[in-house]
């Protein structure tokens, strides 16, 4: 077996609230594997946030460690996140996050502005309009995201998600603004590009959402309370 | 080394398309700078001016002239300026006499009126001078010749036109042998003045008629034996203060001023009235040079204020970039680059403005202006310094914004 993509252990954060401290995370263990498609579950105040904030490289955990791509990431400054940001994790918001009055194209060539590896703009083009193929999207390249619907707004995200080709996939809520049939279309993009070998994190709080991965991880106060495989939804 | 260069253009681009997208709001926040970097042009370009036309000035004067002209008068222990003149024909006589350090004297009466010629007519001022004149303003004649001694002493009605007078009276030409009447007072014209150019102050100094001062007096005057002033050349740049040491102790002698006494005249070499206008000028363009800098400070504060706000408007974007993978200083650099392209573009606009004012000046209020390179690349330097100053602030701010917070920010 090829090593993990994600090894977590025995992590800890505590947010201090004035006087009191909060354990959003109570001591997490967690492996994933290259090509694996997790959905983290739990109820708001689990500590699921938390845990995405922090494999996303957006937070650091108070104690223990966070092993991303054979490299351990729990202790980079601001910067040196980011740059791991850049280069192995692909975003994908409830909100798209999309920029506004920024074309397709624009918004998906956006990470490559930031990368270490800086590409001519012929190649940003390239690398551009072959992720948004990969959603299906190849014809919308010029739109603005006001001219795009809530399920294609997404699709840019996703492709936006993959320019880089990331270690894995971070989805958090992406189906959460979208009616249920955007949001199985949005996940049958997440199983095909599974099945191209795309390693897939997933946080949501609906069940039959969850169901679309091959694995669910339980997150309450704080803890994995349940780690199993599914049988995977097909789309 | 590449790499972060190309980068830094992708932010840039990115800096640019934000003022691209706001640019009314971009305009009005640029204005403090505009009207900031146009008063340094107009400013810097009055005072390269002034020193050029000082410096032309002594040089077309000579730095010999001297100006002896009636000051104020001690009347029972009040000092009055009377207005009347005090200053006679015999006090210039005696100084051409009696100053050793002095070259030519000449005596100037000054009045204004009315000139007809055949079928034209114009409104000019008539000197009266006497025939040292010429050599004082070191003015020559360019068509027939200047009045003669003779003619002073006669107070014979000839005169000696001024170009702009002659090219209105006589458009054909021809002025010279021609009869004129100033006020009603027919002259027979001797000669015309070749051309001089307008003065430091403005005024065009070819809109002249020059005339016996003893003609000027009795025929257009009448006021006895009274003279406006004496024009005085000094034999030597070296002997102007000797010049006006001999002249003051002679007018002193003559008027009985005792030694330390005020007197009632007042002299002025040509470097002092030189610089007395230059100082008048130079008030006039320090005052624009404090409303350039408040006016700069002022638009500075507008682009920070700005600036935040753009950046509290753009926190989730910040977020998203910062989410994809911006550092801090991609964050900090776009939003510099927003300022200082806000500033410059501000600077560039103000630079057109203010040569257009420079222009307007110079061709309107005939003020001597020069525009000159260095103002326009100080005002654009200036510019982008006040962009990196005030924009540092609030561009440090974004780039100190927490990702996850500034994602959830609504």
């Amino acid at each position: 077996m090829a090593n993990p993509v994600i090894e977590i252990r025995e992590l800890v954060k505590i947010y201090v609230l004035g006087e009191v401290e909060v354990r959003a995370l109570d001591g997490v263990d967690l492996k994933i594997d290259p090509g694996e498609f997790v959905a983290i579950m739990g109820p708001s105040g689990s500590g699921k946030s938390t845990l995405m904030n922090i494999i996303g490289c957006l937070d650091r955990p108070t104690s223990g460690t966070y092993m991303l791509d054979g490299g351990d990431v729990s202790r980079l400054s601001r910067d040196q996140r980011a740059i791991i940001r850049n280069a192995k994790i692909g975003f994908v918001f409830q909100s798209f996050n999309l920029l506004a009055r920024t074309s397709a194209i624009e918004n998906v060539e956006l990470p490559l502005l930031y990368a270490d590896v800086t590409l001519t703009r012929a190649q940003r083009h390239n690398a551009a309009r072959e992720a948004l193929r990969r959603v299906g999207l190849a014809d919308r390249e010029a739109n603005h995201p006001s001219q795009l619907s809530g399920g294609q707004q997404q699709r840019v995200a996703i492709a936006r998600a993959l320019v880089t080709n990331p270690a894995i996939l971070l989805a958090d809520e992406p189906t959460g603004n979208l009616d249920s049939r955007t949001s199985v279309e949005i996940m049958g993009i997440f199983q095909a590009l599974n099945d191209e070998g795309k390693t897939i994190v997933l946080i949501t709080h609906e069940a039959d959402i969850a169901q679309h991965a091959k694995r669910v991880v339980h997150v309450k106060d704080g803890k994995i309370q349940q780690d199993e495989r599914i049988e995977q939804q097909r789309i | 080394m590449r790499n972060s260069l190309t980068r830094l253009g992708n932010i840039t681009i990115v800096g640019l398309k934000s003022i691209a997208r706001n640019k009314l709001r971009s305009l009005l926040t640029a204005l403090g700078v505009v009207i900031g970097v146009a008063c340094v042009i107009v400013s810097v370009a009055i005072g390269a001016g002034v020193a050029q036309s000082v410096s032309e000035m002594i040089n077309s004067l000579g730095s010999n002239y001297i100006m002896v002209m009636p000051g104020a008068s001690t009347q029972g222990g009040a000092r009055i300026f009377t207005g009347s003149s005090n200053l006679t024909e015999e006090d210039a006589e005696a100084i051409r006499r009696e100053a050793p350090a002095v070259a030519y004297v000449s005596p100037q009466n000054r009045t204004a009126g009315q000139v007809v010629a055949t079928e034209l007519n114009w409104s000019t001022q008539v000197f009266g001078v006497g025939v040292d004149w010429p050599f004082i303003r070191s003015w020559n004649v360019e068509d027939g010749g200047f009045f003669t001694d003779q003619d002073v002493r006669s107070g014979a009605k000839v005169a000696v036109l001024g170009k702009t007078v002659a090219d209105n009276l006589f458009p054909a030409g021809g002025a010279v042998g021609s009869t004129i009447r100033i006020k009603n007072v027919p002259f027979k014209i001797v000669g015309v003045l070749e051309k001089k150019g307008g003065s430091m102050m403005g005024s065009d100094q070819d809109d002249v008629i020059v005339a016996p001062y003893t003609t000027v007096q009795k025929r257009l005057q009448g006021q006895g034996q009274r003279i406006g002033m004496i024009m005085v050349s000094a034999a030597s740049a070296e002997q102007v203060q000797e010049a006006m040491d001999q002249i003051d102790a002679l007018l002193r002698q003559r008027h009985r001023i005792p030694p330390g006494g005020d007197a009632d005249f007042m002299m002025r070499s040509q470097e002092e009235i030189a610089q007395a206008n230059a100082q008048q000028v130079g008030l006039m363009r320090n005052l624009l040079l404090g409303i350039a800098i408040v006016s700069l400070f002022v638009g500075g504060i507008g682009i920070m204020n700005i600036m935040l706000v753009s950046v509290t408007e753009r926190t989730r974007e910040i977020g998203i970039r910062m989410a994809i993978g911006a550092r801090g200083r991609h964050v900090l650099l776009q939003f510099l680059f927003e300022a200082i392209v806000l500033s410059v573009c501000g600077g560039l606009i103000g630079i057109l403005l203010g040569v257009g004012v420079a222009t307007l000046f110079a061709r309107v209020a005939k003020w001597p202006i020069v525009v000159s390179p260095m103002a326009i690349l100080i005002a654009f330097g200036v510019a982008a310094t006040i962009g990196i100053f005030f924009g540092f602030y609030p561009a440090r701010k974004a780039a100190r914004l927490d990702p996850i917070d500034a994602l959830r920010y609504e």
